[in-house]
């Protein structure tokens, strides 16, 4: 650790920040101010800060940890975040979205479901979900964060420090506001983020001689692959898994699909939508939004796959990441930077990770609060009446939730980050995504077809995950513990994630239900629709 | 002999690298495209959204 260096990029970061703040707070003073005074800001602002958001230490150290372990193949889930991550979910979801948020008033992605389809139940009960589920995902970030302060800090502070640092920074975060709408410093750590990962790719090719022969060399030791790896498929870092086997499972159906697909229902990255003035501003923001997220998640995962070659040439250390990384791929992104670049930049580039990291935690913890609060308590519970007890059990669910997210980081093994994301992002697929394209699309989806499809996502995929699907079921132990065997299924089952057999039949099941149960009347369902039509 | 592009010979694989540049391209040649496209006017239920949030923002 170098204190001097550290206190100088520090201090000369807040500054900055805090100066943008100040900026941001002057110029725009309300989103209402923003929106009636048709005030536009620089869609390039916009789209690093939707950027910031969306792309935290899960994917950059988790998912490129994976890339290390799975190779190049992990580029699809590039694709998918951008053609369906950006494309799709900006051009054909954000737009309705939108609209119909502010038609309905709807403030929480539970409660645009239950207004949509008329049902208070679908709006507690997606409430509950989140709740129980999301803290998994906020591990999975703040994991991220720790395991780069641990490396870069290493040895003074180890992974149970390094939590307690990054909680308390993002406790300090949103008692100081959270900084909310302040979008020029949600574009700075963008920029950074876009300066320092196009560095990262440029430094990794130009050190291993190029891109043809990077690429290369990664093929020519392919030899080098575990043979605890081979028997389960892979075929080098180059190369797709044997189709059909463990590793391509895991990789094509969780980490991929999963992932990839997943993100079309994440409840904190749908309500953004809702905050944008008009479709010309989600147009606008695509023209960078593509090149960001291939800037990101495209680098981490081509210089995850390429720091075998790096780790393997380097006579410092002359293996595998995997074997750098001490089995841990959590550990391979941050070891990869530290021993790559120049200490001032690593620790810029920490900093702007670790606001990223932020920005998706107070996110999340915002979406907990508010799933607790407004929809189980006062929608579930309440009954739909406002009480003077929603804000404070909202509060106390942002405490809870940053409460769990610390005891499950505490308690979850190593190489957990990608997994424990695709879980939650799968989860939410089943759950919420046959619902969610019927409340935009289909205006025949009835209510009950919208309860039984989630009802049918939900349990499927958990059943799955506790009995089947053998990495989960074998690390929860339910299985164990009712049938003594870590899984009730055979082979391939025990590898196809629950998001290939459960996303379909929670689609089929609001289809079918549909088709025989009570249509919602249409003015509710003119009225959700009102000014969509003309739209582009 | 086989086949290689940017040095990697698994099509699946050099087909997502170039897929993954093509889609990002695609999102900005649509944003530049649509740039002036999709303007439209504030409607009522627009502002209450608005106040609405604010009200849930400040008290949280």
């Amino acid at each position: 650790m170098n204190i001097l260096i550290l206190t100088i990029v520090v201090v000369l970061y807040l500054f900055i920040i805090a100066y943008l703040g100040w900026y941001g707070y002057r110029k725009t003073k309300t989103t209402l101010d923003y929106l009636v005074a048709g005030r536009a800001s620089h869609p390039f602002v916009m789209s690093l800060s939707y950027g910031a958001t969306f792309i935290s230490t899960s994917a950059i150290v988790g998912f490129g940890g994976a890339a290390a372990l799975y190779g190049m193949g992990l580029l699809w889930l590039t694709f998918l975040n951008i053609f369906v991550g950006i494309v799709i979910a900006f051009i054909v979801f954000g737009k309705k979205t939108r609209k119909m948020g502010h038609n309905l008033d709807a403030h929480t992605f539970p409660e645009l479901l239950g207004l949509r389809f008329q049902s208070s139940f679908i709006q507690w009960f997606s409430g509950l979900v989140i709740f129980l589920f999301m803290p998994l995902y906020s591990a999975a970030v703040l994991i991220g964060a720790a395991r780069f302060i641990e490396t870069t800090f290493a040895p003074q502070v180890n992974f149970n420090v390094a939590i307690m640092i990054y909680t308390l920074i993002i406790c300090a975060y949103v008692l100081a506001g959270g900084l909310k709408g302040v979008m020029y410093t949600d574009a700075l750590q963008g920029g950074i983020m876009f300066v320092g990962m196009a560095i990262m790719l440029i430094v990794t090719y130009v050190k291993l001689g190029g891109v043809s022969i990077a690429h290369q060399a990664l093929t020519n030791i392919t030899n080098l692959v575990p043979a605890k790896l081979v028997e389960q498929g892979h075929q080098g870092w180059t190369r797709m898994p044997q189709l059909g086997s463990p590793l391509w499972w895991s990789l094509v159906s969780t980490i991929v699909m999963g992932v990839g697909i997943g993100v079309l229902a994440q409840p904190q990255l749908a309500v953004r939508f809702m905050t944008v003035k008009s479709n010309k501003e989600l147009n606008r923001a695509l023209t960078i939004g593509g090149i960001f997220i291939l800037m990101m998640t495209g680098v981490a995962f081509v210089v995850g796959a390429l720091s075998n070659v790096y780790f393997v040439n380097n006579p410092a250390f002359g293996k595998i990441s995997l074997a750098v990384a001490k089995g841990n791929i959590d550990s391979i992104i941050p070891t990869y930077i530290n021993s790559t670049f120049p200490v001032w930049f690593v620790y810029l580039f920490m900093l702007t990770l670790l606001s990223a990291a932020m920005s998706t935690s107070s996110g999340q913890f915002h979406t907990l609060g508010t799933a607790i609060g407004r929809d189980f308590f006062e929608k579930g519970i309440w009954e739909g009446k406002k009480t003077k007890y929603t804000m404070l059990l909202t509060k106390l669910g942002i405490v809870i939730g940053v409460l769990v997210t610390v005891i499950i980081s505490y308690n979850l093994p190593g190489n957990i980050i990608a997994i424990a994301t695709a879980i939650f992002f799968g989860l939410c697929a089943c759950t919420f995504l046959p619902t969610y394209i019927g409340a935009c699309f289909i205006k025949e989806m009835t209510k009950a077809g919208a309860i039984a499809s989630m009802l049918v996502g939900f349990f499927g995929n958990t059943f799955w995950l506790l009995f089947v699907h053998v990495k989960e079921s074998e690390a929860l132990g339910l299985c164990k513990f009712i049938f003594n065997v870590p899984t009730i299924a055979k082979y391939p089952w025990t590898v196809i994630d629950p998001i290939v057999i459960w996303l379909p039949l929670s689609f089929l099941t609001a289809i079918v239900v549909s088709l025989f149960t009570k249509k919602i009347p249409k003015e509710h369902i003119d009225f959700c629709f009102k000014h969509v039509v003309k739209e582009r | 002999m086989v086949m290689t592009v940017l040095g990697i010979s698994d099509p699946s694989i050099w087909l997502v690298y170039l897929l993954c540049i093509l889609s990002a391209l695609f999102s900005l040649i649509y944003g530049l495209v649509n740039w002036n496209k999709g303007d439209e006017e504030v409607y009522p239920e627009d502002k209450k959204w608005v106040e609405d949030e604010k009200k849930v923002e400040e008290t949280l």
